[in-house]
């Protein structure tokens, strides 16, 4: 089967791959380019671990096609902060241990500021509904929600 | 060999400086920014990509299995069977576990591996699973333990005979063991009770549910080493398993555990590795391998569904004076279920002088149970707590002076035969009487739940290093693997045994060669027996400095004393010198004698039990059964909390860990026997939706065996998580569920019951 060629923006740089069409951009971004921080926890759009930005819009990669990337603006954890420059969701979730084990961390970071970019001061239940998507085995949320709603105090204080 | 520290050190007016803070655990930053690497983040070069194929039935005679055209198929780089590993004899504890790892006469459950391949991509190694052709002849299967253990039942194994039932008959039966539990005479007992409660109760085996799917890379090489990458809560117990199970010396395999993305007790035992390695012999090349979300629920453990029958008797002023049980725990198709657990745990942390428990290990077709949090004691929890909760309402007492009434205290003698030192359970009921949750009055339309549970918590074999690089800062290498962020609490205990910052503590997660046994993270054992290990390390480091500061001095050992991080002479006798920091010190050993590095091996006893109080609200929708749990508070001994926010962490995960097993995740069969459920969609976990904060408080009753006085903390709180929702939904619908998970059309039934009267 003839491979793809596709071209797009992930973090800001261009990247161009080669991929079978019905590999997933979760499988590509993690095994073809290595951008190993988006992870894989069920590749039926349940568990929200591969969220990822797709021009904008919060999706799990493991539902998008690779070659749906082309010519698209993908943003993963990878490109959200960096140690010495935090995306005040990063800092909060290390402060207050809105993170166990961190395998949900990466997709749960990239939905909560989605969420924060659409809303600045969700309220407890917008915040609940909106990781609904997001599973997490080990926290039982509540230092998740208590994260984000403290990022999002941050932010709004600018 | 030492079990414990002579002299633990414990001191509890200690003026503690790191102990108790909360600092950023050192391997957050890498989890926020995506750079932590677990089980599926591992590529080597020339690295392979592995599939397993699983059997289709749950029950079946393999009777051939032809490989050809899968081997066939470009880019197929191995084939394996049963046939590439060891034979090992059936029944046996090693035969089970090859077995159980790839089928070998039999398929005995519906996702059983019966080959695998590896091959250039994944993609490649899915297609030749689908041409590997295996000849199967389908046999009647069984699935729940009732109709496992009627006459006539489908029998797994033609060998087993019952374990410890002096009257079993010498035919094959599906039960593996059974065990007895007594406690003076329980038929006297229930003569003097006044108020007798007993119900049936069962639930159903719910799923560990880690986010990491199981990930590996196992490599081969050409002169027999095995290097393996996992996922995993026990790198040295797989390395010995896969020495057992593959006959390979153990000294040859090298497990590197990798960050581990949840494992509750479910990455406790091996899956895919042993194929990994079996491929990668063949391929001679690494192989990958990952789980799919539905391999993991058909092919890795949950927990034991079981039945039971519980019956407790007390006086009408509280007293409890009997408790008889018949316990049933299913165990997939081999035995290890640890259904010891629940007789040694279901009524321990109440005083009670009459108790006869009968407990039975029931095989099925269903895949082989792993541990969790407490394995097979919530579940049966959910019974006995519900009847206590019963029992107080009949007597017309508070449910927790109910309990209080009966708590054990420090001098309890179990029966599983330890006397206790001093122990919280008393302490952790009155707390919960104090918390503004349970003076707060339920409100109109809500149910109100109390329950309690016990955990013995453990110790055992635990090997540690700390190595004093020459800048003073200490690294820690442990191969007790860290599960949800143990490791700054072993950072923090060496930081305030050593007298310096906890910044200048890395403790790093080693591998099977480079340190002696560990034993698997279980039993709550992790941050108690790594603790003491590191405690050990540290004042052996300090004898060390003590000596090559005294050396640089030119005065006797016994002249210098270690405080706050420096060597000082003990007086001013001794001479004149500035005190020295670690770091002068390590910064000096090319010129005395070498590196500072200390080494401990224990089998860690002295671990103290836990107990902790759960309170529940909750209202039920009566036209669709749906429960919305609205406030939860969690309250428990640690002994001593290391890291409070991290203690607060497990507290609040076990609560909707456990709400999740009450009220929706099952495992569902079709009458085909297939798992019908392996997917989140339709195996519901809590989503962030549906779960309320959950309030903390942590009671400190410290365990003076332990240097900080520390209590394990892990399994104690899923314990008394079910029975706590079963009784605030009896509350608040006037009639008890007995049946787990408390579903909304299980719910429903009951309250159409209730209304038809």
């Amino acid at each position: 089967m003839a491979k793809a060629h596709v071209t797009t923006t992930i973090n800001g740089d261009e990247y161009e791959f080669l991929c079978e069409p019905q590999q997933s951009l979760v499988d590509v971004l993690r095994n073809e380019l290595r951008l190993s921080g988006t992870k894989e926890g069920c590749s039926t759009g349940d568990c929200g671990a591969c969220s990822v930005m797709m021009d904008g819009r919060l999706v799990c990669s493991c539902l998008v096609l690779a070659v749906e990337a082309e010519g698209k603006e993908v943003e993963t954890i990878e490109g959200m902060g960096t140690a010495d420059d935090l995306h005040p969701l990063q800092k909060r979730f290390l402060e207050i241990n809105g993170l166990q084990c961190g395998i949900c961390t990466p997709g749960i970071l990239v939905a909560a500021k989605a969420l924060l970019e659409e809303n600045d001061n969700p309220t407890e239940s917008e915040i609940r509904y909106w990781l609904a998507g997001n599973l997490c085995r080990c926290t039982g949320y509540d230092k998740v929600i208590r994260s984000v709603q403290a990022a999002a105090e941050d932010m709004r204080k600018g | 060999m030492a079990t414990i520290l002579e002299e633990s050190g414990f001191n509890p007016d200690a003026d503690l400086k790191v102990v108790g803070t909360n600092p950023v655990k050192h391997d957050g930053l890498d989890k926020v920014l995506g750079r932590a690497k677990f089980g599926a983040d591992a590529y080597l070069p020339g690295m392979l990509y592995g599939k397993i194929l699983r059997s289709p039935h749950a029950h079946a005679i393999i009777k051939s299995i032809d490989t050809s055209k899968a081997e066939a198929l470009p880019g197929v780089k191995a084939v394996i069977t049963s046939a590439d590993f060891p034979e090992i004899p059936q029944g046996t504890g090693w035969g089970d576990m090859s077995r159980n790892t790839i089928a070998r006469e039999k398929a005995l459950f519906d996702g059983h591996p019966v080959a695998a391949v590896a091959a250039t991509s994944e993609q490649v190694a899915k297609r030749a699973c689908k041409l590997v052709e295996v000849e199967y002849e389908v046999l009647p299967h069984v699935i729940d333990v009732e109709d496992a253990m009627a006459e006539g039942a489908p029998i797994l194994h033609d060998y087993m005979r019952t374990k410890g039932d002096e009257n079993a008959l010498d035919v094959p039966t599906n039960v593996c063991e059974k065990m007895v539990s007594k406690l003076g005479d329980v038929a006297v007992g229930f003569e003097a009770a006044d108020c007798v409660v007993e119900h049936e109760f069962d639930s159903k085996p719910m799923h560990q549910g880690y986010i990491e799917p199981q990930g590996c890379i196992a490599d081969y090489s050409e002169d027999g080493l095995v290097e393996v990458w996992t996922c995993t809560q026990a790198p040295f117990v797989y390395r010995d398993r896969l020495s057992a199970v593959l006959k390979i010396d153990a000294a040859k395999i090298n497990v590197q555990q990798s960050e581990l993305g949840g494992g509750f007790g479910g990455k406790t035992g091996f899956y895919a590795e042993p194929l990994a390695i079996i491929l990668s012999k063949k391929a001679s090349a690494p192989v990958k391998m990952t789980l799919t979300r539905a391999e993991v629920f058909r092919g890795t453990g949950p927990v034991s569904g079981t039945k039971s029958r519980i019956k407790m008797g007390c006086t009408k002023d509280g007293k409890i004076t009997a408790a008889e049980a018949d316990l049933y725990f299913q165990t997939g198709p081999y035995t290890g279920s640890m259904y010891f657990n629940a007789p040694n745990a279901m009524f321990t942390r109440y005083e009670l002088e009459n108790v006869y428990i009968e407990a039975y290990e029931v095989v099925s077709n269903r895949p082989k149970v792993n541990s969790f949090r407490a394995p097979c004691v919530p579940q049966i929890v959910f019974g006995v707590e519900g009847i206590i909760d019963e029992m107080a309402k009949k007597v017309g007492m508070d449910p927790i002076d109910f309990r209080l009434k009966n708590a054990a205290k420090e001098g309890h003698t179990t029966i599983y035969g330890d006397t206790w030192g001093p122990v919280g359970f008393i302490e952790t009921l009155e707390a919960a009487k104090e918390t503004d949750h349970y003076k707060t009055p339920v409100k109109d339309g809500e149910g109100r739940g109390i329950s309690c549970g016990f955990w013995f918590n453990r110790g055992g074999e635990t090997s540690s290093t700390m190595t004093l690089a020459p800048d003073g800062t200490v690294t820690i290498a442990t191969g007790t693997a860290d599960v949800a962020g143990s490791r700054i609490s072993i950072a923090m205990m060496a930081a305030e045994e050593l007298g310096i910052s906890v910044d200048k503590v890395r403790v790093r997660m080693a591998d099977t060669n480079s340190l002696g046994f560990n034993r698997v993270t279980a039993g709550s054992r992790t941050t108690f027996s790594v603790g003491m290990v590191v405690v050990d390390n540290a004042r052996k480091c300090i004898t060390e400095l003590c000596r090559r500061a005294a050396n640089i001095w030119g005065v006797a050992e016994e002249e210098v004393v270690y405080e706050d991080g420096q060597v000082k002479p003990a007086s001013s006798n001794v001479g004149d010198f500035e005190p020295m920091s670690v770091g002068e010190i390590t910064s000096k050993t090319t010129m005395t004698n070498g590196a500072i590095v200390s080494s401990s091996s224990m089998n860690v006893t002295g671990a103290g039990p836990g107990f902790g109080v759960n309170i529940v609200d909750l209202k039920v929708d009566e036209g669709t059964g749906r429960v919305d749990v609205l406030r939860w508070t969690v309250v428990q001994d640690a002994g001593k909390a290391i890291h409070p926010v991290q203690v607060e962490g497990q507290l609040q995960g076990a609560a909707i860990q456990g709400m999740g097993w009450a009220l929706n995740e099952e495992y569902i069969y079709t009458d085909e026997g297939k798992l019908d459920n392996p997917g989140f969609l339709d195996y519901r976990m809590p989503v962030a939706s549906d779960a309320p904060m959950v309030d903390c408080k942590i009671v400190e009753i410290p365990n003076p065996k332990h240097p900080f006085g520390l209590r394990g903390v892990g399994e104690v709180p899923v314990v008394p998580t079910m029975a706590a929702v079963g009784n605030a939904i009896t509350d608040a619908i006037g009639i008890r569920p007995t049946s787990l998970p408390m579903s909304p059309p299980k719910l429903l039934k009951l309250i159409e019951e209730r209304d038809a009267g």
